[in-house]
């Protein structure tokens, strides 16, 4: 009913503009968007959306709202702490516009209901808040070969993009794996709970969000495709930078829905265990081995020196030059507390991959010299 | 032959200017080296590298008066 006498009135505006017209909005009115996560960027990307007349809109959010999100999620209000994101968010679309059609998943997007949900829509809004979520969103519209509007902000700066956006002909589509091709060391990256973020930037980014994805529904202006807009609110300098498809990169994403399965996100994005930390008692096994080269990677000077054990030592300040040099299969390295050697150990995954065995000493040498003496 | 540095986000932290104007770096490798010995905390930083706006995957000759942007991934929403 509602795809055969739509009510134009409310879009008269839009219509009115050069280049987008009635065509454009038939355009919009046909189109399905996936906005995965309902915070900072979701909250006003899904506005504009469902305003503008994107016909089909799917929400995916497991959270519950929170007083500490009202600051910058504003489709909720102090009634609804405690209700579900996803529910509350199609709630108060609907009532902005009652045309459309709007499906909440209060549910995580995870590896085995990623594929059924994306796979209904055109276009995916990654408006999450963690890397694991990234990764699997991207791998999952790779497969599936859909476009991805990405947004990301901390503190007082975003980043936009569109991502695996196959237009010209000729030319690759670049995904979030050809911006960055690995996760950052688990930490290293505060999220907006921890660094804090003006509760207008996500607004601002997710609007820009909205923007994008009609821009590329309705086939106006030049998207960001292949390509990352900064923008920084304190000083309203806006870069853009071109991402390059590199062959090598698809080589990281599962092959197929089987593999996609299979992948464990969380893991990869190392959070909350290390992947490459072992334990004492493991350590101690493998430091009688001739196979296994065990580096100490504290700076010169620095004590205890372990007297039991052969070790090479290359500085963390200088590991970059050296690595390149290690010729065993295995490495373990360590440091005072284990902290600095988890750093390492990443340095050396970016470097060799899968190709060697990568191991971490879990509370560095302080821990190994208490368990020795007890 | 001069070299400008724009950092980005999380990095900025480390070297508390958003721009570094640097001398006498051939390539992209020796730039990173460099800005590493005088800032050791950017080792252990995740960024990619974008020489005149455009992402590089591998180590890239520099020219005179190119534009080096170090880009950090965000994650919040």
């Amino acid at each position: 009913m509602k795809d055969e006498t739509p009510s134009y009135e409310r879009y008269q505006r839009q219509i009115l503009l050069k280049g987008f017209g009635l065509e454009g909005q038939h355009k919009l009115l046909q189109a399905k968007v996936l906005v995965i996560g309902a915070g900072g960027l979701g909250c006003p990307a899904l506005q504009y959306l469902a305003a503008a007349g994107v016909g089909t809109i799917g929400i995916v959010d497991e959270d519950i709202v929170s007083i500490t999100n009202l600051h910058r999620q504003i489709l909720f209000t102090v009634d609804d702490i405690g209700l579900p994101k996803a529910s509350i968010a199609k709630e108060r679309l609907a009532k902005l516009n009652p045309e459309i059609t709007i499906a909440a998943y209060n549910e995580r997007l995870t590896t085995c209901n990623a594929l059924a949900i994306i796979n209904a829509y055109d276009i995916v809004i990654d408006a999450t808040d963690n890397f694991s979520s990234r990764y699997l969103i991207n791998d999952a519209c790779v497969l599936l070969n859909k476009p991805i509007v990405y947004g990301a902000v901390s503190q007082f700066e975003g980043q936009v993009a569109i991502l695996n956006y196959h237009s010209t002909i000729g030319i690759a589509s670049a995904n979030y794996r050809d911006l960055f091709p690995t996760p950052p060391i688990d930490g290293e990256v505060l999220n907006c709970a921890e660094a804090g973020v003006l509760g207008v930037l996500p607004g601002i980014i997710g609007s820009m969000q909205a923007s994008e994805t009609i821009k590329i529904i309705t086939g106006i202006g030049k998207p960001l495709v292949n390509t990352v807009l900064t923008y920084h609110s304190l000083t309203n300098q806006m870069y853009e930078i071109e991402i390059v498809a590199k062959e090598v990169i698809r080589s990281l994403i599962p092959a197929n829905a089987a593999d996609f399965i299979t992948m464990d996100y969380a893991w990869f994005c190392a959070s909350p265990n290390n992947k490459f930390e072992i334990s004492i008692e493991n350590f101690n096994r493998m430091t009688n081995s001739a196979d296994v080269e065990i580096i100490d990677v504290r700076e010169l000077g620095e004590s205890p020196i372990p007297t039991d054990f052969n070790y090479v030592q290359i500085p963390l300040s200088q590991f970059n030059n050296k690595i390149a040099a290690i010729k065993k299969e295995t490495i373990v390295v360590f440091c005072q507390s284990g902290k600095r050697s988890l750093q390492a150990a990443q340095l050396l995954f970016n470097t060799f991959g899968e190709t060697k065995i990568i191991y971490s000493l879990q509370g560095g040498i302080t821990e190994w010299v208490k368990n020795k003496s007890t | 032959m001069t070299v400008h540095i724009i950092l980005f986000g999380q990095l900025t932290d480390i070297t508390g200017v958003d721009k570094i104007t640097v001398e006498n770096c051939l390539d992209s490798d020796s730039m990173v080296k460099s800005l590493q010995n005088t800032y050791p905390a950017l080792i252990q930083s995740t960024f990619v590298i974008a020489v005149d706006k455009k992402i590089i995957s591998s180590n890239t000759l520099l020219t005179d008066q190119c534009t080096v942007a170090l880009l950090p991934p965000f994650s919040g929403g």
